[in-house]
């Protein structure tokens, strides 16, 4: 087990290494840079803002001196806002972020895969046609038509939720964006789970059971859920890692102060030590998302451990 | 789970229960006025910024040297200075500080404060990005530029030369290369590589190592022919000397405190307008003991102008600063005129999405918005008639027309588009609300421009047919910029209107932000959707730009009769006859069409019938301290 992990986290370091890499020169080929505003700065002005950030200096250079301040733990400061550090930004965005992912998830996990295995044990009947149109309108439907329906019905109309804003304390602001983020993954999971069910519910032991004269409620919950969860499992690892990274339009229609917004805003600007971190945040952040997978899957699926 | 959730919605709707008061509501209890303020402020430090969404709140934590009026455009009330006055030919201004001005820990506004903010915005190594702003000041144009060999020849420090003398020297070189890392050269560097070094760099950005070397050998510096070398010596001596030195006293820049409540400021041309330019916050001072508390004079982001240490002088001071959620200011207690402000506080809300904010104010979570999007308006109208407004703003909406292409280049052709653009039609239907423009300056004050731009789709087809392309025959096609979404519906108005008036094509390109300003900075399009808001009541906010060089040119369009003409109002001290010739030269401007205005702006947003003392205003500075809020 420490093997594997070791050599997990050092595939995770190699992967990271590689993402800063082409990032980096990926900033470096834009045709524009963060210190372009309406109104044009003068050239002896740009001039001095470029060497006091050293982008007068060969592209190798500022490879090599970026990511020694990286390894030392130094992420530099924005160049879009000014003088912030990043580490600031991602400490004040990246909780609200993780908060609404959270939420977000919950609000997948607890709608999805009920919806799922309700259809499973209803298989082929209006009930898991209903439930799966459902599904197939909630993938379908981006979240940007159903974020503002949502705000304007129960944030506007029926004042039962805020129509904007987050606060940390409040978990009433947290419920509008957190569904219209959970919604989609809600709806493919429950897909993924119906699928995963059904396979299950095919096999022999769940015949045996049946023979055996065991409930069917018992069947569903005892005997297949473990099994049936299995492409769902491996599905939430990723996907929470998405929804976190991907959070930018809920971001924008709820207006939350999170990553998202920061990390769009920074490459429109071309803002390299911004871009930089967060891309290397939402690697490893997708790298973890996926080892825990990987965990959750060898925990769920006996058939994956003989074969290690 | 289907049993759990039965469970959960009723407590859901419980908690939902107990919100009865809407955020308005309470803010108008607590006297918070709740602003929508588009998006997160790059900075708050206010001579490293050039937005207006900064602007609205430097408004609050500082204040220039005149105040704004609540209620009129031209109004100069006093603000961090009582009194002013100024000799005949404006040239020389006198601002008396208010005795009891405060910064908000306690510590006096000085004259000081003011010599040193303009010292630190035009401070070379600081590269405030909008200097030239401060620029009227005598001698700030060198001293921000660094033009250390003029400097130092002006204040006749270099014995034996004058400036006549050197005159001819390439004091700023002409080839970049690379700057001098430090002031020292590494060991490895060959001779001949410091020559081309030294040639290139020229005088000014020679580092001292540099000059030493020169010094050493007079030869190694491309004199030019007949240039006294005792005299290059003398001057190489000094330059070498001075290196690295802050030239800020020698350079003799016209601000200075011959007491602590007196600021004197000397101006290299007559501004008749100077009250009104000093409201913007490229004058406002800055709290030099506080600057120099966390870092150097020339120091850029330094933790000053971050909370808790940001020290201002209005009637505001900073609260809470969480990035892209909101800003908070509350009550400055020492502010000067603290019995007449009128609220507790402001929020400012970054809602980046309009749609959000609109959103946001309809269900009471704000008092004003920053911007009703045009495709709302008709809805919000019918929603909140009482809420909404709309009120002119100076800024102007254009085309801009690369000049140096092929066919854009003939004046007719130029001309020809800015005939068939229909205006009216353009404001009915598409930037409701907005003004149809007759030229680039919306009116302000006593200045209206001549009324250049008509209508006129006959006269446009002849002229067209003129410049060789008769009914839009082998007319070229060319490619309009855009940048937002948002310029898309008049650029696409622009373009069925030159198709049905000229029968010429235009294809619109979306472009990221940076790529769309870098390819108009680099005359690399052919024609692009633009726009531009004034940054103080006078026309030549709209006017300098278009000179020869200027960064906010980018029509390739310039002209000697133009500049003679803004040269010459700059230096006409009566505002009457001033006015009279920046008519002249933006009439010569626009006849040349290097730019095609078609609407002036209108601001569309949303203010609660509560919010009181809040009038429109051409500038859109609303005093924040004179509001109220009704309960």
């Amino acid at each position: 087990m420490f093997r594997t992990l070791f050599s997990r986290f050092l595939q995770g370091l190699i992967v990271l290494f590689v993402l800063f890499t082409i990032t980096f020169f990926l900033i470096k080929a834009l045709p524009y840079g963060p210190f372009q505003s309406d109104k044009a700065i003068p050239g002896h002005i740009r001039e001095k803002i470029e060497a006091y950030y050293g982008l007068n200096e060969p592209v190798y250079v500022q490879y090599g001196r970026t990511l020694g301040n990286l390894l030392k733990g130094d992420a530099g400061a924005s160049m879009r806002l000014e003088g912030l550090p990043v580490t600031d930004i991602i400490t004040q965005a990246f909780p609200n972020s993780i908060q609404l992912g959270v939420v977000a998830m919950a609000v997948a996990v607890l709608l999805g895969i009920p919806l799922g295995v309700f259809a499973a044990w209803k298989k082929n009947t209006v009930f898991d046609y209903g439930a799966m149109m459902i599904a197939m309108i909630g993938i379908c439907i981006p979240s940007f038509v159903i974020g503002p329906l949502l705000a304007e019905k129960f944030g506007r109309d029926l004042e039962w939720f805020p129509v904007t804003g987050w606060s940390r304390s409040s978990p009433l602001s947290w419920i509008l964006p957190a569904i219209t983020l959970g919604l989609a993954s809600a709806a493919y999971l429950s897909r993924l789970t119906r699928a995963g069910m059904l396979e299950t519910l095919s096999q022999d032991f769940v015949r045996t059971a049946r023979a055996k004269g065991v409930g069917e409620l018992a069947i569903l919950t005892k005997h297949c859920l473990r099994g049936g969860l299995i492409p769902a499992v491996a599905y939430i690892g990723p996907a929470f890692a998405a929804i976190i990274s991907g959070s930018v339009v809920i971001e924008s229609i709820f207006a939350v102060p999170g990553l998202g917004l920061h990390f769009i805003k920074a490459i429109e600007t071309g803002d390299t030590p911004v871009i930089l971190a967060l891309v290397l945040l939402y690697g490893a952040l997708i790298i973890v998302a996926n080892f825990v997978t990987d965990v959750l899957g060898v925990w769920l699926n006996p058939r994956l451990r003989s074969s290690r | 789970m289907t049993r759990c959730a039965l469970f959960l919605l009723p407590a859901l709707l419980c908690l939902t229960g107990c919100q009865k008061e809407t955020q308005v509501e309470k803010a108008n209890r607590d006297g918070i006025f709740l602003m929508g303020n588009s998006s997160e402020p790059k900075a708050l430090d206010h001579q490293l910024v050039t937005g207006v969404i900064e602007s609205k709140i430097i408004g609050a934590l500082f204040e220039g040297l005149v105040g704004d009026d609540p209620e009129k455009d031209d109004g100069l009330p006093p603000g961090a200075a009582a009194s002013w006055e100024h000799n005949a030919d404006m040239t020389e201004w006198t601002f008396r500080l208010q005795p009891e001005g405060r910064w908000s820990d306690g510590y006096r506004v000085t004259a000081y404060d003011f010599v040193f903010a303009y010292h630190r915005m035009l401070h070379p190594d600081l590269a405030a990005p909008y200097a030239e702003m401060v620029y009227p000041l005598k001698n700030g144009e060198d001293y921000n530029k660094n033009l250390r060999g003029r400097i130092l020849l002006h204040a006749n420090v270099v014995p034996g030369v004058t400036w006549e003398d050197a005159k001819d020297i390439a004091f700023a070189g002409d080839a970049k290369v690379a700057l001098e890392k430090g002031a020292k050269w590494p060991d490895s560097t060959t001779d001949a590589q410091r020559l081309d070094f030294v040639k290139g760099t020229g005088l000014d950005a020679l580092g001292k190592e540099a000059l030493e070397w020169i010094a050493a050998d007079l030869t190694r510096y491309p004199w030019p022919a007949g240039f006294d070398p005792v005299k290059a010596k003398s001057l190489v001596d000094v330059m070498a000397a001075k290196a690295g030195d802050d030239l800020f006293e020698l350079a003799n820049v016209g601000v200075s405190a011959p007491d602590e409540l007196t600021l004197k400021l000397v101006l290299r041309e007559p501004v008749p307008y100077l009250p009104s330019l000093v409201r913007h916050y490229t004058w406002f001072p800055v709290p030099q003991h506080v600057v120099l508390q966390h870092g150097k004079i020339s120091d850029r982001f330094t933790e000053w102008s971050r909370y808790p240490n940001l020290t201002g002088n209005g009637a505001f001071k900073l609260k809470i600063w969480r990035v892209h959620d909101m800003i908070e200011v509350e009550r400055n207690p020492h502010y000067w005129d603290k019995a007449n402000v009128g609220i507790n506080g402001v929020r400012f809300l970054p809602i980046e999405n309009p749609y959000t904010e609109t959103r946001a104010f309809l269900a009471g979570q704000l008092h004003t918005t920053y911007q009703v999007p045009s495709d709302l308006i008709k809805e919000v109208k019918k929603k909140a008639p009482q809420e909404f407004r709309q009120e002119p703003y100076v800024g102007a909406l254009f085309v801009r027309v690369n000049t140096t292409r092929p066919v854009l280049s003939d004046p007719r052709v130029r001309q020809a588009m800015a005939l068939a653009i229909d205006r009216q039609q353009l404001c009915d239907y598409i930037l409701e609300g907005y003004f149809p423009a007759t030229s680039l300056t919306p009116k302000m004050g006593s200045y209206e421009p001549d009324k250049i731009l008509t209508f006129d789709p006959e006269k446009a087809k002849q002229l067209l047919a003129e410049a060789g392309f008769p009914d839009g025959a082998k007319f070229p096609r060319f490619t309009m910029l855009i940048s937002r979404p948002s310029a898309r519906a008049s650029a696409e108005a622009i373009q069925a209107m030159w198709r049905r008036h000229l029968n010429i094509m235009v294809d619109i390109q979306n472009k990221d932000w940076g790529s769309y300003v870098s390819a108009q900075q680099n005359l690399d399009f052919d024609l692009a959707a633009a726009g531009w808001v004034g940054d103080y009541l006078d026309p030549t906010t709209f006017l300098h730009m278009w000179t020869e060089g200027n960064g906010n040119n980018n029509t390739g369009w310039h002209s000697k009769d133009y500049e003679a003409l803004l040269s010459k109002a700059a230096l006409e001290p009566d505002p009457a006859k001033r006015l009279e010739v920046l008519k002249q030269s933006e009439t010569l401007m626009m006849s040349a069409y290097p730019i095609l205005p078609f609407a002036w702006y209108s601001r569309n947003y949303m203010l609660r019938p509560e919010v009181k003392g809040w009038h429109p205003l051409l500038l859109d500075n609303h005093p924040l301290n004179t509001l109220r809020l009704e309960r």
